[in-house]
């Protein structure tokens, strides 16, 4: 476990050295590039945000009228006996759907719960596993016109089941 | 879809909220949220601007060039119907490669010329072949080496560790694209064409 701490402890760190020095090394002009390429944040996160208000303001709502509580509350019993926590069914659900819906979903959870309680920590693991399934197959397959998609949903289904598992059992272990 | 869950979202809190009596919190909340929105953009604007800058280096310098390319042999592997040098490989690599740098956006254009150029390899234009399904299994379930966007979040709403889940995350998202993976390969063995 302690192994698992130093790897994450030292990711950035690295990156950051290596890149450096492998642009130097390359006689790349670093501090132009990265002031050239940190512009583009800008653009992206104009992007995003305006979806981001959307979200949130539902989210928000949706946590403050007791909806989200209700629904919660719903999915308990069945979520207790494989040990999932209740509160991540909606994430879990929305990350097939939206990923900016989740966004909100996980911003709502981290504001509630806190990103370092067990929940907020499962929900960040959890995260980065998949795409959304059903919005990048539509995209994808429609931009060439497939109709028969045989078995990519099911595919992309099992694999995000298997991280899911993945960190609820890491979280476990490693937070627990 | 996203038109309903929003709509749906909205409208049954409001719902809620009046047989609850907690309309005027509902008020409030979206108020609140619409503001905490832009302050969470202006937090996530500076992790985001890092990062893109710091893959900036990694691109002008030849870096992310030479890890698309080193990607060949795995590519041969798990799309052997792909022949050696034709631009589906480029494009997919080149998708896979953003992916796992936590360049989502920057996926997106290579990844679809990635189905276009599968698609000129297909003989039925209407259905996917394996190649399509493995490539968007593999798409799909993204290994990712810094889930960057996900720290991001966690320094906003103050972690006192946002980078503690680094590796779990990393072998998770490997289990889940592994599982996509031993899938596709077992599926593709058992169907026809």
């Amino acid at each position: 476990m302690e192994f698992i701490t130093m790897v994450s402890d030292l990711m950035i760190p690295l990156v950051f050295l290596f890149i450096i020095i492998y642009g130097l090394l390359n006689k790349n002009d670093v501090y132009d590039t990265f002031i050239e390429g940190a512009k583009e944040g800008i653009t992206i996160i104009i992007k995003i945000m305006p979806t981001l208000i959307g979200l949130m303001v539902a989210v928000g709502m949706f946590r403050a009228s007791g909806a989200m509580g209700i629904l919660v509350k719903i999915v308990e019993p069945i979520t207790d006996i494989i040990k999932f926590p209740s509160e991540l069914v909606p994430i879990a659900i929305m990350r097939t759907i939206s990923s900016s819906a989740t966004t909100g979903l996980v911003l709502d959870l981290f504001k509630v719960h806190g990103p370092d309680s067990y929940i907020g920590r499962m929900a960040s693991i959890m995260m980065g596993c998949t795409e959304t399934i059903f919005y990048t197959m539509s995209i994808y397959f429609m931009s060439i016109n497939i109709k028969k998609t045989r078995y990519t949903l099911a595919g992309a289904l099992i694999a995000n089941a298997a991280g899911i598992i993945a960190s609820v059992y890491l979280t476990m272990k490693i937070f627990g | 879809m996203l038109n309903y869950i929003w709509a749906g979202m909205i409208i049954i809190s409001i719902i809620v909220a009046s047989f609850t009596g907690r309309l005027q919190e509902v008020t409030q909340a979206a108020l609140n949220s619409s503001k905490e929105a832009v302050m969470f953009c202006i937090g996530f604007l500076g992790v985001m601007s890092l990062w893109i800058g710091l893959m900036s280096i990694g691109e002008k310098s030849g870096l992310i060039g030479k890890l698309t390319k080193k990607m060949n042999p795995i590519l041969r592997f798990l799309f052997p119907n792909v022949p050696d040098g034709h631009p589906a490989q480029k494009y997919i690599a080149t998708n896979i490669i953003a992916n796992i740098l936590g360049l989502g956006w920057a996926a997106t254009p290579p990844g679809l010329k990635a189905m276009k150029s599968l698609q000129d390899l297909n003989k039925n234009k209407t259905a996917a072949t394996k190649e399509m399904c493995t490539f968007l299994i593999i798409n799909i379930s993204s290994v990712q080496l810094l889930p960057i966007t996900i720290i991001a979040y966690r320094l906003e709403y103050g972690s006192k560790n946002p980078t503690e889940i680094i590796a779990p995350a990393i072998i998770a998202t490997l289990v889940s694209t592994t599982v996509g993976i031993i899938f596709a390969k077992i599926m593709s063995s058992i169907r026809k064409n």
